[in-house]
């Protein structure tokens, strides 16, 4: 029954106990990565992925993962195997993920998670890169009159436990000297539950997620209102273990790629046209010239595989978020008042 | 029998003669003792390795290791307490206690109603009445049919359907219990040292029955009479408390829920959350006890009945006094294993949002990163809760056991 709950944590208890799992050496033949062989050697990339937030991942009619998070993985899979098809979506809860990737049940992991100093220090892992910027909101019912959190004292609020929402609720409640009620519920459909019950009278957590699950409601989505108050910056990252330097190169440049793909107009269905292009940087992002993939340890036209396969970042946006409603705001690129901003590619 | 007595099997029998030690393979004493030293060798040296290699493992993946988190400022938000708890001061260790008492609290309370409410069902499916004996034998093969989770979802999703707190206040018909989907709220007294003090004086009152009930058996069995229990044992439970009560000024003052802001404020609670593992842990496991019960009922010998039958017994005498006695030797040993499921059961308080020891470590090890002490944790409270479990029964089944004569 505990296990339930905790098999993430059995799993990397029974790799550390018994493992002789030292980080590998580099082999000679190899490219220097054993995340990076092992995909290859495997023919599949393990993703971990939620699987039930829409605009980040959640299958489709079809039984096709699709979302924000979902494209990140496949884009990094086209980048080491050349081919989306070999991904394959592990699911993971928000209480088991880091030892999901902890103990190599997934190779990578993309599933809204917040890069903080603590998860970077104490758990092994690192971020490669941010997929979404974004902060802590609270959806509550329109019937309860509430339009600012600040009117939330003495609030229930439903709330997964083992995130950084529930910290920063526990903040943003002691620096406004209010109380409230917890309720923490791991299943998240169970928890969206009790919230639309009126178990609780907020519903708190990525505001991206807010914003999805509202739409997701569809003609019940008016009576619940999206605070604008945001009480806490939530960058949402891509993360690998640590001691695979290499692999994690692979995850941040392929991220960096599809930025630089969208700063420079190069999309999935004109990348074909850029072949001859003469702008040294387009150049060197697809492949024609220089020697970026086998820096990566990769094939030369990674990137065009990956920018014809799923496409730059705003395609992706496009594709996953922007149906939902959600304004780019500060995920749009550098050049026009966000923060994605793409270190050049040379 | 007296100590000194020798038994008298071994009046004149030989005793084996006493030997030394030899050091040679054809001696068993050597042997074993080489076994011994060889088997507890490889346990230590794999325990040695296991220990040593998780440690390696951890420090070359660079994942924090140690305890000493546990005096770390937690942060982590807790619903549901019986201490004091406030995140932005308190530490994981003191958030892990709050965890192992609220497991505490359903698994206590749990077993005591599911051996109550699965006695009764048991021997209401050994009723003469029909209508008895099928209801509560289709309680019992539902009941277990059906997974323990779903159950409690199910509760969980009936409890979410009362009314809201503002109709519940609205609706208000009685003044001071409210149902409604935040849980069931009560008037609560407001409790002063005084009501401890008395509370003290309840305790003692209730070991002066305990020994006057002693002294009313001894003379019983000497004399035949007994000595009327009942009046003194109501004095000695009402007497002192109240006088307590009263010597220290009587104070009395009841806290009523009211409805203020989003939610009742004052008196007590219960949480929808406690109510619904409550409800689901009592009514599963007590289909198992319906069944343990009978079966112990059917194992005591009909001559039994038909013995206290013909000294005139009626039926619910027969069966308090003469059947479940007996009933009690066969019942105790497999209850244990009922009483050890339902406290792990409780472990599925995550699903629904009760904040249990797993729950409370599950969070701690997720935002600490420290997953194989908080594992450690978890496994340390159930096997602490489950052999004090075992152990009680265990004196309690050798305390009722026959004595053979
Ligand atoms: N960003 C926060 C919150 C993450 C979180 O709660 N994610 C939610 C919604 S954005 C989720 O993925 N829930 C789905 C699930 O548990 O499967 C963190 O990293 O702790």
């Amino acid at each position: 029954m505990i296990r339930y709950v905790t098999s993430g944590a059995m799993a990397l208890i029974a790799g550390m106990l018994l493992g002789s799992g030292f980080v590998q050496p580099a082999s000679a033949q190899g490219t220097g990565s054993a995340t990076l062989d092992a995909t290859r050697t495997r023919g599949q990339l393990l993703c971990g992925t939620s699987g039930q937030v829409p605009g980040f991942s959640l299958p489709d009619s079809q039984g096709v993962m699709r979302g924000l998070d979902a494209d990140t993985c496949r884009a990094v899979t086209a980048a080491a195997l050349g081919d989306v098809a070999k991904v394959k979506f592990v699911p993971t809860t928000t209480q088991n993920r880091f030892t999901a990737l902890q103990s190599g049940e997934v190779d990578m992991l993309s599933r809204s998670t917040t890069w903080t100093l603590g998860r970077e220090g104490n758990l092994g892992l690192m971020f490669a890169w941010v997929n979404y910027y974004d902060g802590t909101g609270f959806l509550v019912k329109k019937s309860s009159g509430v339009t600012a959190a600040k009117q939330m004292d003495g609030a229930t609020i439903c709330v997964q436990p083992g995130t950084s929402t529930e910290l920063a609720i526990n903040d943003f409640y002691r620096q406004n000297n209010m109380k409230f009620t917890p309720i923490l519920i791991q299943d998240l459909s169970e928890l969206q539950s009790a919230f639309l019950s009126g178990r609780c009278d907020a519903y708190s957590t990525d505001a991206s997620a807010l914003a999805t699950f509202r739409f997701s409601q569809g003609p019940k989505a008016a009576d619940l209102v999206l605070l604008p108050d945001i009480i806490s910056k939530e960058p949402l990252g891509v993360m690998v273990r640590k001691g695979d330097d290499k692999w994690f190169d692979v995850v941040r440049w392929t991220f960096i790629a599809m930025v630089t793909a969208e700063e420079k107009g190069v999309t999935s269905s004109n990348v074909d046209s850029f072949m001859t292009s003469t702008d040294p940087d387009i150049r060197r992002l697809l492949g024609i010239e220089g020697d970026l993939g086998k820096a990566l340890g990769l094939d030369p036209k990674w990137a065009y595989n990956v920018i014809k396969q799923v496409g730059n970042f705003g395609e992706m946006w496009d594709r996953n978020i922007t149906p939902m409603g959600v304004p780019r705001g500060i995920n749009n690129l550098w050049t026009k008042g966000g923060l994605q901003y793409a270190p050049p590619m040379r | 029998m007296s100590d000194n007595t020798a038994d008298p099997r071994l009046i004149g029998a030989r005793v084996a003669p006493k030997r030394s030690l030899r050091f040679s393979w054809s001696d068993p004493l050597f042997r074993s003792i080489v076994w011994q030293i060889v088997i507890v060798g490889v346990v230590v040296s794999i325990a040695w390795y296991l220990i040593h290699n998780t440690n390696e493992n951890l420090t070359a993946r660079r994942i924090a290791t140690g305890f000493g988190f546990l005096d770390r400022v937690a942060g982590i938000p807790i619903g549901e307490s019986m201490i004091d708890y406030n995140p932005a001061e308190h530490s994981y260790g003191r958030a892990l206690l709050i965890g192992v008492l609220n497991t505490l609290k359903v698994a206590v309370i749990g077993v005591v109603l599911a051996t109550i409410l699965g006695t009764l069902i048991g021997i209401g499916r050994l009723s003469k009445n029909w209508l008895v004996a099928q209801l509560t034998a289709f309680y019992v093969e539902t009941i277990r049919d059906i997974p323990l989770l779903l159950q409690l979802l199910f509760w969980y999703t009936v409890l979410q359907g009362l009314p809201t707190a503002r109709q519940a206040w609205d609706r208000n018909v009685n003044g001071s219990v409210f149902l409604s989907n935040r849980g069931i709220k009560v008037p609560l007294l407001v409790w002063e040292p005084v009501h401890g003090w008395a509370l003290l004086a309840f305790t003692a009152g209730l070991f002066g029955t305990w020994l006057w009930s002693r002294r009313s058996r001894r003379i019983q069995a000497e004399t035949g009479a007994r000595p009327a229990t009942w009046p003194v044992a109501l004095g000695l439970l009402i007497v002192p408390p109240v006088v307590v009560w009263l010597a220290l000024g009587a104070p009395f003052q009841i806290d009523y829920p009211a409805l203020r802001g989003f939610n009742f404020q004052g008196g007590g609670t219960v949480s929808p959350e406690y109510f619904a593992l409550l409800l689901g842990l009592v009514i599963y496991t007590a289909g198992y006890i319906a069944e343990i019960v009978r079966s112990g009922i059917q194992a005591v010998p009909n001559g039994q009945w038909e013995a206290a039958r013909a000294l005139g017994l009626r039926h619910g005498a027969i069966l308090r006094q003469v059947v479940l006695p007996q009933a009690l030797r066969v019942v105790i040993p497999p209850m244990t294993s009922q009483y050890l499921n339902l406290t792990k059961n409780s472990s599925l308080a995550v699903a629904i949002g009760y904040q249990d020891i797993v729950s409370i470590a599950n969070t701690t090890l997720n935002q600490t990163g420290q997953a194989i002490e908080g594992i450690a944790v978890i496994m340390a409270v159930y096997l602490t809760i489950s052999l004090s479990i075992s152990l009680f029964m265990n004196w309690y089944n050798a305390h009722i056991a026959l004595v053979e004569r």
